[in-house]
């Protein structure tokens, strides 16, 4: 029982440069400030509220100005 | 949360999967709805119910899988995996039509939205709640990072391509992405598929739609490979590599 996106991917090397790895930083090393500013929530919404409510509440439970949902049960951003 | 609702297209988009029960309308003989059951998998025509939020004109959407769960008189407990905008009630409802004596759908809980399923990563209210408060009032992250996922897990089903530090600003900005700012791709993209840019970090930089496939993304010479359609990465978080073409902005 798959999706179509469950397929393996392989990756093909264009360029090898790996650069000097000055800028930027991988997710892991991310303050819980900045996961907040764009993070994501794997929300199990309970039966009742609707998706819009929990949101609201998630906004106000995490002091956020911004959140949205992409489904009635799960993920909240 | 904040700038990762920028992805929600990504996810809409993306196969979903459902437990749903579909209770039939009458007695039924279980092979027999096995049988039908076969029937619906794969491209499937269905036309939007009464009360949707589309155009209401009959279109194709593909069923990937149903499987029987359980059976308890004249409830089906089955699972489901479709293409977004496959609605769940007009399934059951269209098996019990095949089977004669109509069905419904009793009971629907979707149970996967592209990467994220039922697994470690899905938390309670209460989980967010108590996460929230360990970390502000005790200072102890430990929770509150298990509960907030970076967003580039909201895209870990869309194929990758891997982009030089010299790329970034650029794309940042809205500029295509040329196949000479590429890195590493992987396979199976096609063209008009959506892809997703990261750093050589694992960051993500933007979404866009591929103009190429994946191997001529490595063997061109030139050209562009990908047209960005949401810039996710905030600009100037890597230097600004690119020249400037001061005249033709001028035009503007």
């Amino acid at each position: 029982m798959s999706l179509p996106i469950d397929i393996t991917r392989e990756i093909l090397i264009r360029e090898e440069t790996a650069g000097s790895g000055k800028y930027g930083k991988a997710p892991s090393e991310r303050s819980v400030e900045e996961l907040l500013n764009a993070g994501i929530i794997n929300l199990d919404k309970p039966p009742g509220p609707t998706s819009h409510e929990v949101v609201a509440w998630i906004k106000r439970i995490l002091k956020l100005d911004k959140a949205g949902h992409a489904g009635t049960l799960d993920s909240l951003k | 949360m904040g700038s990762a609702t920028k992805i929600i297209p990504a996810l809409m988009s993306a196969g979903k999967e459902y437990v749903c029960v579909m209770r039939i309308h009458g007695d039924f003989d279980l092979n027999e709805l096995q049988n039908i059951i076969k029937e619906f998998i794969g491209p499937i025509y269905q036309r939007p119910p009464l009360r949707s939020a589309v155009k209401r004109v009959v279109r194709v959407r593909r069923v990937y899988y149903i499987k029987v769960l359980e059976v308890s008189g004249r409830d089906v407990l089955m699972k489901v995996g479709v293409e977004a905008g496959t609605y769940i009630r007009k399934l059951c409802h269209d098996i019990g039509e095949v089977l004669g004596c109509g069905a419904h759908m009793q009971e629907l809980r979707r149970t996967r939205v592209g990467p994220f399923k039922e697994d470690e990563t899905l938390v309670t209210l209460q989980d967010v709640v108590d996460a929230y408060k360990i970390w502000t009032e005790l200072g102890e992250e430990e929770y509150i990072r298990k509960v907030i996922l970076p967003v580039e897990a909201g895209v870990s089903h869309l194929p990758k391509v891997i982009i030089k530090d010299s790329a970034v600003d650029a794309i940042c900005h809205g500029a295509a992405l040329a196949v000479v700012g590429i890195l590493r791709v992987e396979t199976g993209i096609k063209v008009g598929d959506l892809v997703a840019l990261f750093t050589q970090k694992g960051e993500l930089v933007a979404l866009g739609k591929s103009a190429m496939r994946s191997e001529e993304m490595v063997s061109s010479r030139r050209g562009i490979a990908v047209r960005v359609t949401r810039v996710i990465m905030r600009p100037g978080t890597y230097p600004p590599l690119w020249k400037s073409k001061k005249k033709k902005r001028d035009i503007y």
